[in-house]
């Protein structure tokens, strides 16, 4: 009886660095019983937008007051560190980012607003969760919870068939990886009696020290890893997993694609980053070849196949693509395969590497987004026909979007450039070491890439600066105050973070420091 | 006793049975079945190690995921009577409005 009480006594503890979270949890429910209140309000979405953001604010307050020192929380199902907090700084960017992009909009009816936030906090905390994730039923639990909500709002848009498509997609989707995930964590646990991720490497050396048959421990353990690898691909949408994203993204509604194409895919790649190099790599990790087991498994080699075959499918599709959503969703596909190319290396720089990139990838993916909800409400499509003489119809739209598609690209001197740059040298630094060979070609294939993204890329820019308008311009509605501001802030990040890097490079390698129970 | 790897065959077959059935089955509903087959193949596998092994965190683990499998499956099947409505039928085939082109 004692010992529960003990355990009692650790959770009340863990409540103390657990308020932003308790903050987002009453957020949510405070923003459904708003939205009751508020319901024929007539100025209801400015409403509804600052009370979310107060929400999202009070989380970030007390983030900052969040003791720094590292620990785990709850008897070891989360942890609190600098890698989850800056991961949580991410998802308050982007969450606070897509509720001033919704809220002008038109994609959210005001009577539907307040639901649609609501969802969209308890999404944060899902994220929130994912990305301190210490045990294999913690990232269950908090994947489940981002998909769930991700299900629902994909198919937000009542009695449209493409929405309701792409929600039954995501959720059968969805439904398998989580499935496969959790069949793969079942012999996790039944070979190594555990679901701490801090433990699964002593666990792995115990087991092969123990005389049971080496190989077939090995073959089940690898089997089990590629299962819960799938769950976790699923959410960065990786080759072989990546079949939902252009549908969902295509039929959901703009703002929320934009979120989805951010936030999961960050916490997604905090899954990986604590599940792979947190927990699976110790100073061995450095001098192990490429193909050499880490920390018992050869995940190098295997998540260097899959960034190849993420970036080089993403882009040869993108090229095909003339709906703007589906082009970005291939691009976001090629992404994942570049940030993969990062874990890959498995390294603090390779990890550092890919927090940059992700930080500048919220930034300019969420900005494309927006030209897409900007043009699309002003034209009713997403073709790239829509696109041309757009330069003469909407000058800082063009401008601002030339300027994410080639930060997106990796030109200097946009900051994307500093995020692909410091992902090839984390790639590089490997070469000379063992099976430094196979890193040159990951390196390679990375470069022949970028190059192939660049086509599709232009393409778009010369639809809106060159080509003539596909069909005379109706006369635009006027652009929201506050599409402009974001347009133009977006695009000024973008550029002053492309030469003014420091402040990214000092706030991610005073971020580095990963809990390991 | 019946020894825990005759758990572990009957968890592997109905989680095959799942994944076959999601890849084969054209109507949603039978999809939908056929996920919570694959769940619920992982619930067994966890007890059948959990008894082995005397570890209760098993257990724990299976209760957790009965309830997110009931969420999962009231969100599921809500989104089908949305494509019910939308499409009036619930075989996946015909949904198709977002393809490739060409």
């Amino acid at each position: 009886m004692t010992n529960l009480l003990s355990l009692v006594d650790v959770n009340l503890a863990s409540a103390a660095s657990f308020r932003p979270e308790l903050a987002l949890t009453f957020g949510t429910m405070a923003m459904f019983i708003l939205d009751l209140f508020w319901k024929n309000h007539p100025a209801r979405p400015a409403r509804l937008a600052t009370g979310a953001l107060l929400v999202l604010g009070v989380a970030a307050a007390l983030l900052v007051s969040q003791p720094t020192a590292p620990g785990s929380l709850f008897n070891g199902m989360i942890a609190t560190d600098g890698f989850a907090t800056f991961f949580k700084w991410l998802f308050l960017l982007a969450a606070g980012l897509t509720v001033l992009i919704s809220a002008p909009g038109k994609d959210f009816p005001p009577a539907r607003l307040g639901e649609f936030y609501a969802l969209l906090m308890a999404m944060v905390l899902g994220l929130f969760l994912m990305a301190s994730a210490t045990d294999l039923l913690m990232v269950y639990l908090s994947i489940e919870l981002v998909s769930l909500v991700s299900y629902v709002l994909a198919g937000f848009k009542k009695g449209d068939r493409r929405a309701a498509e792409a929600s039954l997609k995501y959720v059968i989707y969805g439904g398998v990886a989580s499935g496969v995930m959790l069949f793969g964590m079942s012999y996790l646990f039944g070979l190594l009696g555990t679901t701490s991720i801090g433990q699964l490497a002593g666990r792995i050396q115990h087991l092969q020290a123990s005389g049971l048959p080496a190989a077939a421990t090995k073959l089940t353990l690898v089997v089990a890893m590629v299962l819960i690898t799938a769950g976790v691909g699923y959410k960065i949408a990786a080759v072989p997993w990546h079949m939902w994203c252009p549908d969902v993204y295509e039929g959901a509604p703009t703002p929320f694609t934009a979120f989805l194409s951010v936030g999961p895919k960050a916490a997604g790649f905090a899954v990986a980053l604590r599940l792979f190099y947190g927990a699976l790599s110790g100073p061995s990790a450095v001098t192990a070849g490429f193909g050499e087991a880490v920390g018992g498994l050869p995940w190098p080699a295997i998540i260097g196949v899959m960034s190849v075959a993420t970036m080089t499918l993403g882009n040869l599709t993108a090229l095909a693509q003339t709906n703007l959503k589906r082009l970005l969703a291939y691009s976001s596909i090629a992404h994942a395969g570049y940030l993969l190319m990062g874990l890959s290396a498995a390294s603090d720089r390779g990890v550092q590497a890919i927090m940059i990139y992700l930080l500048i990838y919220v930034v300019m993916n969420l900005g494309s987004f927006l030209v897409v909800i900007l043009v699309a409400e002003a034209t009713g499509s997403e073709s790239i026909l829509d696109y041309r003489g757009l330069a003469k119809r909407h000058p800082l739209a063009a401008t601002a979007f030339a300027v994410f598609l080639f930060s997106l690209t990796g030109i200097p001197p946009f900051a994307g450039f500093v995020g692909k740059w410091y992902l090839f040298v984390a790639v590089l630094d490997r070469v000379p070491g063992p099976g430094g060979n196979w890193y040159a070609v990951l390196a390679i294939i990375g470069a022949l890439n970028s190059a192939v993204s660049l086509y599709y890329y232009v393409r778009v820019v010369r639809a809106m600066f060159i080509d003539q308008p596909y069909a005379e311009p109706r006369q635009a509605p006027a652009t929201p105050l506050m599409y402009q501001l974001l347009l133009s802030a977006s695009a000024v990040a973008v550029l002053v973070f492309g030469l003014w890097w420091t402040p990214m490079i000092d706030w991610t390698s005073a971020s580095l420091q990963i809990f390991k129970g | 006793m019946v020894p825990v790897q005759w758990y572990l065959l009957l968890a592997a077959v109905l989680f095959g049975v799942g994944l076959v059935g999601v890849l084969i089955k054209r109507n949603a509903l039978i999809v939908m079945m056929c996920i919570e087959l694959m769940l619920n193949a992982a619930n067994l596998t966890f007890l059948a190690f959990a008894r082995q092994q005397g570890n209760i965190g098993g257990h724990a683990i299976a209760f957790f995921v009965i309830a997110v499998a009931a969420a999962e499956a009231a969100v599921g099947l809500a989104i089908v009577i949305a494509i019910y409505r939308t499409t009036g039928s619930v075989n996946v085939d015909d949904v198709r409005e977002l393809r490739e082109e060409g």
